[in-house]
């Protein structure tokens, strides 16, 4: 790095390490997410994903590595310092605040930005339009379907007006009409000018919504490039289906 | 404004008291309650509003009640700034005790028992003093006059202490109605969620704390002024907390009128109960007890919830 001007990726991942014990959970990563794009962080289960997520939101401090948003050290701050910056996550197991209705989950969200309730109800009522929560709005929070909750998941971390918002698996447990649901939902949010860092299992939304993929296994980014471009990768090939798993199945499709 | 009307409604029928009743039995029996619902709606905010489970409201009580008896005994203050300063000196014991207590990360049981173990400190502490009389307590002059904050008829002094709980119920309902009570709720609900939406969870805790302290401190300044009398084991006393956290478990935590409800009844049985069987010591005790074990056993775990089951079933 020469070290004159920012760096010019909206989110900058450079060379984070986080360790719990003797589990490396994250081993050295690095990764670019551009501005007002879609990128997906994909990998197997227990590649450290979710551990990237909680680093880069300030649920967890890495080990070692560093962090930038828009070109300004973001490692290690608080979450609520972060969501004020503009950056909003949601969680992969959903956390609605149970006892709350909709509205009022959504509007805690909105209270980042606005202090009278009279607005962060109406911020609240907008964004649940967005997401398709509108007809659900006075429902309790702990009354909604598992989709119902992904999509207050989404709904409060919107309300906090951000820049960049990491989705943590929002379409994990869902049924395929309940996914084509979702993705214009993703579109949707992307087009009002919001970037968006997704780990997702779904490999049809992926190909889908973004535009450049990262993959993580066993801690380590792997590959990177578009979807078309990590799917035919061997290397990504063989970390989901073991080694050598390439070649015998080029080797299945030359014969 | 409609959910202002319960509020004067219920200030307006209790104000009626001292115009109908004249037995000082009943009168006592009130201005008591009203004490009571006071520091219950002060351990409401942090308990009910925010979620954290203080046993040890006494520290607030009793701090209130010594700071107020303690500027106009030993310093010659008048009444009523000294009961102002002991609402600041308990919001100031309220905001030390929970930035050592939450800074570090404490919830859930463990902070119960700290903020017991501070209020037994400070018990051991006015014990001994001599600042606070010590064991033989504290005894404020009596001098029946409004300018000294005493007055000569109980019903007036109801209908200050009326004022006062009024005031906290309206201050609550603007904290609910609040972004300080809408955070204070998500954090009760769910700190990491909380958090991820720009809650800063410690600040929000300092904040309802200090207010619960300073609430809770006014009633122990209350008392101090009826009574007019103090010592350790009343000021910083555990019954004190343990009144300010079933008032408000069993009128429904996290409500308005919980805590008034909730004094109202606890204090209702327990008057009955003594004046039924007469001379067993404690006996009103023994039926808080029952209270709270049938209020926590059966969910939702609070009466107004209890009856809106029955009328749905």
């Amino acid at each position: 790095m020469t070290g004159t001007g920012p760096d010019p990726a909206f989110l900058a991942v450079r060379g984070v390490t986080k360790r719990f014990g003797g589990l490396l959970a994250v081993n050295d990563a690095t990764f670019d997410v551009g501005e007002g794009t879609i990128t997906g962080l994909i990998g197997p289960n227990g590649a450290g994903k979710t551990t990237l997520f909680a680093v880069v939101a300030g649920f967890e401090k890495p080990t070692s590595g560093m962090v930038m948003l828009e070109g300004e050290d973001i490692t290690g701050r608080k979450p609520h310092e972060l969501a004020r910056m503009g950056l909003a996550r949601t969680f992969q197991i959903v956390q609605p605040f149970a006892g709350l209705t909709v509205r009022e989950n959504i509007a805690v969200g909105a209270f980042l930005r606005v202090a009278k309730r009279s607005a962060a109800l109406e911020v609240a009522e907008e964004v649940a339009t967005q997401v398709g929560l509108a007809d659900q709005l006075d429902k309790p929070a702990a009354a909604l379907t598992v989709a119902g909750r992904k999509r207050l998941e989404v709904a409060r971390a919107l309300a906090t007006r951000p820049k960049l918002l990491l989705l943590d698996e929002v379409l994990a447990g869902l049924n395929p009409s309940e996914v084509r649901d979702i993705v214009p939902v993703v579109q949707g949010i992307r087009a009002s000018g919001i970037t968006v860092l997704m780990i997702e299992h779904v490999m049809q939304a992926v190909m889908n919504l973004c535009s450049q993929v990262h993959v993580l296994a066993q801690g380590r980014i792997i590959c990177s490039g578009t979807p078309a471009e990590v799917v035919a990768a061997p290397q990504v090939v063989e970390a989901y289906l073991g080694h050598g798993a390439a070649k015998r199945l080029q080797g299945a499709t030359h014969a | 404004m409609k959910a202002v009307l319960p509020i004067l409604a219920f200030a307006v029928l209790m104000g009626l008291a001292p115009l109908m009743v004249a037995s000082n039995v009943v009168l006592n029996f009130l201005v008591f309650t009203l004490i009571i619902a006071l520091a219950a709606q002060g351990w409401n905010l942090l308990g009910g509003y925010g979620g954290q489970y203080s046993f040890g409201h006494a520290a607030f009580f009793g701090t209130g009640a010594y700071v107020t008896a303690i500027l106009q005994v030993r310093y010659g203050m008048n009444a009523y700034p000294a009961f102002t300063a002991g609402i600041g000196f308990a919001a100031l014991v309220g905001l030390v005790i929970g930035f050592l207590a939450f800074r570090s990360g404490l919830r859930g049981s463990y902070f119960a028992l700290v903020t017991l173990a501070f209020a037994e400190v400070f018990r051991v502490l006015a014990n001994a003093a001599e600042m606070t009389g010590g064991a033989a307590g504290i005894l404020i002059r009596l001098q029946a006059n409004p300018a000294n904050f005493q007055f000569a008829e109980r019903g007036t002094f109801l209908w200050v202490a009326l004022a006062l709980v009024t005031l906290a119920l309206l201050a609550t309902l603007a904290l609910e109605r609040s972004r300080l009570g809408a955070q204070l709720v998500a954090v009760r609900e769910n700190e990491a969620a909380a958090q991820a939406l720009g809650v800063d969870v410690l600040a929000v805790k300092l904040r309802a704390i200090t207010l619960s302290a300073a609430m809770t401190g006014a009633a122990g300044g209350l008392y101090a002024q009826y009574f007019l009398y103090l010592d350790a084991n009343i000021a910083y006393g555990t019954w004190i907390s343990v009144e300010a956290l079933l008032a408000p478990i069993v009128g429904g935590a996290g409500t308005v009128f919980g805590p008034v409800l909730g004094a109202v009844i606890l204090h209702g049985l327990g008057e009955a109960t003594k004046s039924l069987a007469g001379s067993i010591p404690g006996i009103d005790l023994v039926i808080f007890g029952i209270v709270l074990i049938l209020v926590v056993r059966f969910p939702p775990r609070d009466l107004p919830g209890l009856l809106r089951l029955r009328r749905r079933a």
